[in-house]
């Protein structure tokens, strides 16, 4: 039965190129990318800064439409943003200042008629306290430290039960201790939901760790260089070091490595 | 270099110091200092000091035609309240000026509205700003007599002009600096048109529309004495700026001091009252502002 439901594909990226405008010239982020992203999946975009990983993100979002190919969740074509494919950001600032820790958690619920006002409190308390951030859900934001406002960015996500949570670095603005500490967090929360997960990072480390299908991209423009698996948590380090050091062969210096790796044997 | 100095140093582990055998933690500030950060306080004493230098000044030139003491206006402020002319007379002018105040904002709401939605929008707002914004709103009212005879119609009309574009302007660039991660939220949540207008941009760009509104109310305080100063009554009845008109002519020169201090402690009220509790309860509260 689950491996039925994960055949099923959550998310479809076709042949997608995009480009954006600015003032004199027209830039392709991305070059005909494909992938899919199946149900339960924590599917990781990495490459270095200019390959369009986040740009793409935003495409999935809806904020960006494909001058070539075409993007899909769950069969239906994304032409605008919408409330089935939550974004959580990397800016601090995307909390509403204007409404509590619990009233931003709710606001998306109510405002798109998901729940009515009471069943989106009870719903934001629950996930406000799967975040255990429950004794400041009467905070306003200005007042919760980084992580912590990245915390509630990520109850929201999850209280909309969306298609697909988006995540753009969401952990890129924190300090070292309190992300590592945010990604073994997000784990046990997927352990809890198995929600579905499309995880844009930088980092080779972040990936390896978070995702369960990592996507390298090459820059200039965006085009997908590899899809691989991940490994699982209990992994050895040995074998982590190794994906690690191949999957950094494969961004950088493709080429270099392999030649070092003659020389070794 | 200094390879004959040794940089080894022995491994430094202590456990931290319990919490209760600590001294001070939190202090209480002194009875000064907490007395010293209550702003109307400290606004009340300016106000005295100025009250102050006021009635020395008028007494050492004891010259009640130029220029009555403090106690001289306050006297005849509470005659003039104690009649019912000065209440009377304020409430006139309050009319009109909420009448002006409210249907500027209205317009100017109406346009930014219009800005934010198009290109064209935009570039229709900011000519007729660049246009109306430096024009003195007093300099319409000659034409405004014209068009809508001697009456409160030709002083709303002023007022609006007045207000219409301070708030319009202030509204519309904080609605540009809305940070772009808000705008993708909102529009995350599906939110379009004027719900994202209203449940957005609104709260989002709160502190300058705020400014605006504060601009625009002073401008349209100013406006109206001016405009009352020019040509005030209408059905027998004047404000506040003819008052101080009729009384500069019966050279009642108390009188028209204490219709002057009429029209700055309605400001006082308005922005110390009115407008701070907004701001307390608003964009301080969110931390928008500090």
């Amino acid at each position: 039965m689950t491996a039925m439901q994960r055949a099923r594909p959550v998310v479809e990226v076709d042949g997608v190129t995009l480009q954006y405008k600015t003032a004199r010239h027209v830039v392709t982020a991305t070059y005909r990318v494909d992938f899919q992203v199946l149900q339960g999946d924590r599917f990781v975009l990495l490459g270095p800064s200019g390959c369009g990983k986040s740009t793409l993100l935003k495409a999935v979002g809806g904020y960006l439409t494909p001058t070539e190919g075409e993007i899909r969740v769950q069969g239906r074509k994304v032409d605008q943003p919408g409330p089935d494919r939550m974004m959580v950001f990397q800016e601090f600032d995307q909390l509403l200042p204007w409404r509590t820790v619990k009233q931003n958690v709710m606001f998306p619920l109510v405002a798109s008629g998901k729940l009515s006002m009471r069943d989106a409190e009870e719903k934001a308390l629950h996930c406000i306290a799967k975040v255990n951030l429950a004794q400041f859900a009467d905070s306003l934001p200005h007042m919760l430290s980084g992580g912590m406002k990245q915390r509630v960015a990520i109850a929201r996500g999850m209280a909309m039960e969306p298609d697909v949570l988006l995540m753009d670095e969401p952990f890129a603005a924190l300090d070292a201790l309190t992300r590592r500490k945010m990604q073994d967090e997000l784990l046990q929360l997927w352990d809890d939901t198995h929600f579905t997960v499309l995880f844009v990072t930088h980092s080779i480390a972040e990936a390896i760790k978070i995702g369960t299908r990592i996507l390298l991209l090459s820059p200039h423009p965006g085009q997908v260089k590899a899809e691989l698996d991940s490994l699982p948590r209990e992994a050895a380090s040995a074998e982590l070091e190794q994906l690690e050091r191949r999957i950094h062969g494969l961004l950088f210096s493709e080429q270099a490595t392999e030649r070092e790796n003659a020389h070794e044997h | 270099m200094n390879t004959d100095i040794s940089l080894a140093r022995p491994e430094v582990l202590r456990d931290p110091v319990q919490g209760t055998s600590f001294g001070v933690v939190e202090k209480p500030l002194s009875a000064f200092e907490r007395l010293y950060n209550l702003g109307f306080l400290r606004k009340t004493l300016i106000l005295l000091a100025l009250a102050l230098l006021w009635e020395v000044y008028g007494r050492w030139l004891d010259n009640s035609l130029l220029f009555p003491t403090f106690g001289d206006t306050v006297r005849a402020l509470a005659r003039n309240v104690a009649d019912g002319t000065l209440p009377q007379r304020a409430w006139t002018s309050l009319q009109v000026l909420l009448a002006g105040y409210v249907a500027g904002i209205l317009l100017a709401a109406l346009l930014t509205v219009v800005a934010i939605s198009s290109r064209a929008g935009t570039d229709f707002l900011e000519t007729l700003t660049s246009m109306f914004n430096p024009l003195p709103a007093i300099a319409l009212l000659p034409l405004a007599l014209l068009w809508f005879g001697l009456g409160n119609a030709s002083v709303v009309f002023v007022l609006v002009h007045s207000v219409l574009w301070a708030v319009a302007l202030n509204t519309h660039s904080g609605f540009l600096s809305v940070s772009n991660t808000l705008r993708m939220v909102g529009r995350n949540y599906g939110l379009r048109g004027l719900r994202y207008v209203w449940l957005i941009l609104i709260p989002a760009a709160f502190p300058s529309i705020l400014t605006g509104l504060k601009i625009g109310w002073a401008f349209a305080w100013r406006t109206l004495i001016a405009a009352e100063l020019v040509f005030g009554v209408s059905a027998g009845s004047g404000g506040v700026g003819w008052f101080i008109y009729e009384n500069k002519n019966q050279l009642e020169i108390a009188n028209v001091f204490a219709g002057l201090l009429t029209v700055i402690l309605i400001g006082l009220f308005v922005e110390n009252v009115v407008f701070s509790s907004i701001e307390r309860r608003t964009v301080r509260r969110w931390g928008m502002q500090h």
